[in-house]
C-alpha cells in the first residue's frame, strides 16, 4: 500500500497536476481573441505584458491594491491562508528528503517550527474562511456545497500533516492519509476551481493586458488597482 | 405564441416597423408578447460555442464566491446590501446558469436575466477592479445583453435605439440634412454675438473632423453653437461630416453587435472619406467608448485604433487651454464649491482621470474644486449608464441607483457638478429632479464661453 501511493500514485498525481496545470495553461491563452475580447493583445505586446505584470504584481502584496485595503480582515485570513499553502508544500524538510529519494532532486527548506506555524495558520485561516461564509449574507448566497469541498481538499493534507507530525493516535494511518489527500488534491487541481492556483495568473494577466493596451494603457495611464 | 409583432427575434431594420414600435406607447403590448417569447435554445448554445472562449469561461469557472467584489458595486450598496446585487451572484445566476444549462432555460428565466442585465448593471466595469482574481462582470453583463438582445429580450427602449442606429445611423431619428440644417441654423443664431461663425461642412484634410451625439441635434441644439464657437475661438481648422456624425451607440447598451458594427463604420466611413487629422468627439462618455475604444473592434481593426486618432472633447479642450489657443479671463472662474463627475466609460474605461481636473485647474478659482470620494477611476457609476437612464420599466430600480452619485455630491458640499458626459449630466439632472439637494449641473462647453476672452476678430461691433 505504502509503497503504491509513494510510487505509481505519487508519479500519477505530480504528473496530471503538471501537464494538466501546462495544458490549460496554454489552452487559456490560445482561447484569448482579440475580436470577441475586444482587446488587441498582439497588436501592443510590450504594453500587454506591462499591464499583466503589474496587475498581477499589485494583487500579489497584502494590501497592494483598493480591494485588499477594502476588506481588512479578509485580506489579512487570505494571506495567511495562501503564503502557508504554497510554502509548506514546497519548503518542508520532510517532502524535500522525499523529494529527493525520488528524484535526487530537493529545494531550499524551511526550518520545522516555521513549518509548523506556518500549517496552523493554514489551519485556522481555513476555519476563518468558512466562519466568513457562513456568516456575511453577501457570500453565503454563492456558496454551494462544491466550495466547501473544494476547501476540504486544500486543507486536508494539513490537517493530516499535523496529526502525523504530533503522532496522534497511529502514525502510519495520518501519514498514508495525508499522503492520499494530498495526491488528491494534486490531482483536483487542473480538473476544479483549484485550477485558480495558475488560472489567477493568466485570468490577472487577462485583465492586465486589457488596461495596459485598451482601457487606457496606451494613453499612458497606469490603472491604480 | 412564439414571436410577437414587436417583441421578437428580429432586429427593427425599417423606418416603418420603427413607427409602430414606437407607437405601442412604454412597449405595453411589447412587455405582454414578451412573456409568451420562446427561448431558441439551441441558438442561444451555438452562439454561446461561437462567442464564449477562455476569457469568460475561465471567469465564470474561478470565481471563488468570496464576495470580494459586493461593496464595488453601487447597485448593491444603495440597495440596502441585497445580497442579490453582489456582481458574481448576479452573473453566477445569469450567464453562469445559461452556461451551465447549456442554453436550456425557460421564458421566466431569460426575463429574469434581462430585468439582471439592464436594471441591476450599468456595465460601470467597477466591480471588475475589486476582484482578486480580475473578473469583470461588466464585461460579462455586455455580453450576456448580446445573448438576450439575440433572443428578443431586451427592454423596448433598447429595441429602439439599436433600430434607430440600423435605420437612421443615428441614436434617434435625426437625418443627415437635419443634422447639417440644425447646425447651420444654430451658428446663423449665435452669428451675431460671435462674428464669423460658420460651420464647415465636409471640408477634406481638415486638422479636427466633429462628431456629435443627435440628442443635441434634437433637444440641445445650442451645444452645437457653443462647440462651433470655441472651436472658432481657438482658431481650429474644423469640420462636421454630412454622414456619419453620429458618436454615440445604443446599440452598444442593447447588445446589438451588428448594430453597433453599423454605426461605428459609418463614422469610420466619414473619416477616410474627409482625412482629417483628427476626430474630436462631443462632451459623451458612452459615445466615446463606442467610437473611439471598442468601435474599432466591432469593424474588425486589428490594432484596436480607429481610422485617424480620436479623442474625447475633455482632450482637446484642456490642450486648447493648455496651448492658450483658448483663453480664459480670471476674474470670470468658477467661484462656487464645485466638483466634478469622472465618467466610466472615458476615465475608468480609457484612461482620462486626469484631463478634466486640468481643465478644473484654469476654469475654477483655486479653493473651489471638491473632488468627490471615491474618485478618478475608483468613481462610481452616476446611476444611469449602460442605458439604465433611459428604460421605463426600470425607472424605479434606476431612481435608487442615483442615491450613491446624490450621496457623493452632497458630501462635496458643492453646488455645481461637471458632467462632461450626456448620460451623466443626465443623471444628475434626474437626481435633482428627484431628490432636490439645490445642486446645478453643466457640461463644459458653455462655462468656458462664459469665461471666454473672446479673440477681437470675433468680437460684435458695438
Ligand atoms: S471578488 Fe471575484 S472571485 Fe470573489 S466573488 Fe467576486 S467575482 Fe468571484
Ligand atoms: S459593472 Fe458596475 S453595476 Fe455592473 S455589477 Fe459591476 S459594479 Fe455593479
Amino acid at each position: 500500500m505504502y509503497e503504491f501511493i509513494t510510487g505509481f500514485m505519487f508519479w500519477l498525481s505530480l504528473g496530471v497536476c503538471l501537464a494538466g496545470m501546462l495544458i490549460r495553461t496554454v489552452l487559456y491563452f490560445r482561447g484569448l481573441a482579440w475580436n470577441l475580447d475586444r482587446v488587441a493583445y498582439k497588436a501592443y505586446p510590450k504594453d500587454g505584458f506591462n499591464g499583466a505584470m503589474r496587475s498581477i504584481y499589485k494583487w500579489l502584496l497584502p494590501f497592494g491594491t483598493h480591494g485588499w485595503r477594502k476588506q481588512p480582515f479578509m485580506t489579512v485570513i487570505f494571506f495567511c491562508f495562501h503564503i502557508g499553502a504554497v510554502i509548506v508544500p514546497l519548503f518542508l524538510v520532510a517532502h524535500n528528503l522525499f523529494l529527493e529519494k525520488k528524484t535526487g532532486l530537493s529545494l531550499f527548506t524551511i526550518n520545522n517550527s516555521v513549518a509548523d506555524f506556518l500549517t496552523w495558520l493554514v489551519v485556522a485561516s481555513a476555519i476563518l474562511i468558512v466562519l466568513r461564509r457562513i456568516a456575511l449574507p453577501e457570500v453565503r448566497i454563492m456558496t454551494t456545497w462544491y466550495d466547501y469541498l473544494i476547501i476540504l481538499i486544500s486543507v486536508l493534507p494539513f490537517i493530516t500533516g499535523l496529526m502525523a507530525r504530533y503522532e496522534v493516535g497511529n502514525y502510519n494511518f495520518w501519514l498514508l492519509a495525508h499522503i492520499l489527500s494530498g495526491e488528491i488534491l494534486l490531482l483536483a487541481i487542473p480538473f476544479t476551481k483549484l485550477s485558480h492556483v495558475f488560472l489567477f495568473f493568466a485570468s490577472r494577466a487577462q485583465l492586465g493586458m486589457d488596461y495596459g493596451i485598451k482601457r487606457g494603457g496606451l494613453k499612458g495611464t497606469k490603472m491604480a488597482w | 405564441m412564439p414571436e410577437g409583432i414587436f417583441c421578437n427575434k428580429k432586429p427593427v431594420e425599417t423606418e416603418e416597423e420603427l413607427t409602430a414600435l414606437l407607437g405601442d406607447t412604454s412597449g405595453t403590448q411589447y412587455y405582454k408578447e414578451m412573456k409568451e417569447l420562446d427561448v431558441d435554445s439551441k441558438l442561444l448554445w451555438t452562439t454561446i460555442q461561437n462567442t464564449c472562449k477562455s476569457r469568460i469561461r475561465t471567469w465564470l469557472e474561478i470565481c471563488a464566491h468570496c464576495g470580494m467584489c459586493a461593496d464595488s458595486c453601487f447597485l448593491y450598496l444603495v440597495n440596502d446590501r441585497d445580497p442579490k446585487q453582489v456582481p458574481a451572484y448576479k452573473i453566477q445566476s445569469t450567464l453562469g446558469e445559461i452556461v451551465k444549462r447549456k442554453g436550456k432555460v425557460d421564458n421566466e428565466f431569460m426575463r429574469m436575466a434581462m430585468e439582471t442585465a439592464w436594471a441591476k448593471c450599468t456595465c460601470c466595469n467597477r466591480c471588475g477592479m475589486y476582484c482578486p482574481h480580475g473578473i469583470d462582470m461588466g464585461i460579462m453583463f455586455g455580453y450576456l445583453r448580446g445573448l438576450l438582445y439575440q433572443q428578443g429580450f431586451v427592454p423596448w427602449e433598447m429595441k429602439i435605439g439599436a433600430g434607430m442606429h440600423r435605420v437612421y445611423r443615428a441614436q434617434m431619428d435625426v437625418s443627415e440634412e437635419e443634422f447639417v440644417e440644425t447646425f447651420q441654423w444654430m451658428v446663423e443664431e449665435y452669428e451675431d454675438d460671435y462674428v464669423g461663425l460658420t460651420v464647415p461642412v465636409d471640408v477634406e484634410n481638415a486638422d479636427i473632423m466633429y462628431t456629435v451625439n443627435a440628442r443635441e441635434v434634437k433637444h440641445y441644439p445650442e451645444d452645437l453653437a457653443e462647440a462651433a464657437i470655441l472651436f472658432h475661438a481657438a482658431g481650429e481648422n474644423w469640420t462636421i461630416p454630412s454622414k456619419g456624425w453620429e458618436l454615440t451607440s445604443l446599440a452598444m447598451f442593447a447588445g446589438d453587435w451588428a448594430a453597433c458594427k453599423m454605426q461605428v463604420e459609418s463614422v469610420y466611413e466619414a473619416m477616410e472619406r474627409l482625412k482629417p487629422k483628427r476626430m474630436i468627439g462631443t462632451e459623451c462618455g458612452h459615445a466615446h467608448r463606442a467610437t473611439v475604444v471598442e468601435g474599432p473592434y466591432w469593424a474588425g481593426r486589428k490594432d484596436g485604433r480607429p481610422p485617424v486618432e480620436s479623442i474625447h472633447y475633455i482632450e482637446w479642450l484642456a490642450e486648447a487651454l493648455r496651448e492658450g489657443k483658448l483663453k480664459i479671463d480670471p476674474s470670470k472662474r468658477i467661484k462656487q464649491p464645485v466638483t466634478l463627475q469622472d465618467s466610466c466609460n472615458y476615465v475608468r474605461n480609457h484612461g482620462l482621470r486626469e484631463t478634466a481636473r486640468e481643465i478644473v485647474s484654469y476654469i475654477v478659482e483655486p479653493g473651489y474644486f471638491r473632488d468627490m470620494s471615491p474618485r478618478k477611476e475608483h468613481n462610481f457609476c452616476c446611476g444611469g449608464g449602460g442605458g439604465f437612464n433611459g428604460i421605463g420599466l426600470f425607472r424605479p430600480q434606476r431612481n435608487k441607483g442615483l442615491i450613491t452619485k446624490r450621496d457623493q455630491i452632497i458630501a462635496t458640499g458643492a453646488e455645481l457638478v461637471l458632467a462632461p458626459c450626456h448620460n451623466c449630466w443626465d443623471a444628475i439632472r434626474d437626481l435633482e429632479e428627484e431628490y432636490e439637494i439645490g445642486i446645478k449641473w453643466s457640461f463644459l462647453k458653455p462655462l468656458v464661453i462664459s469665461m471666454l476672452e473672446l479673440p477681437d476678430h470675433m468680437k460684435p461691433e458695438e
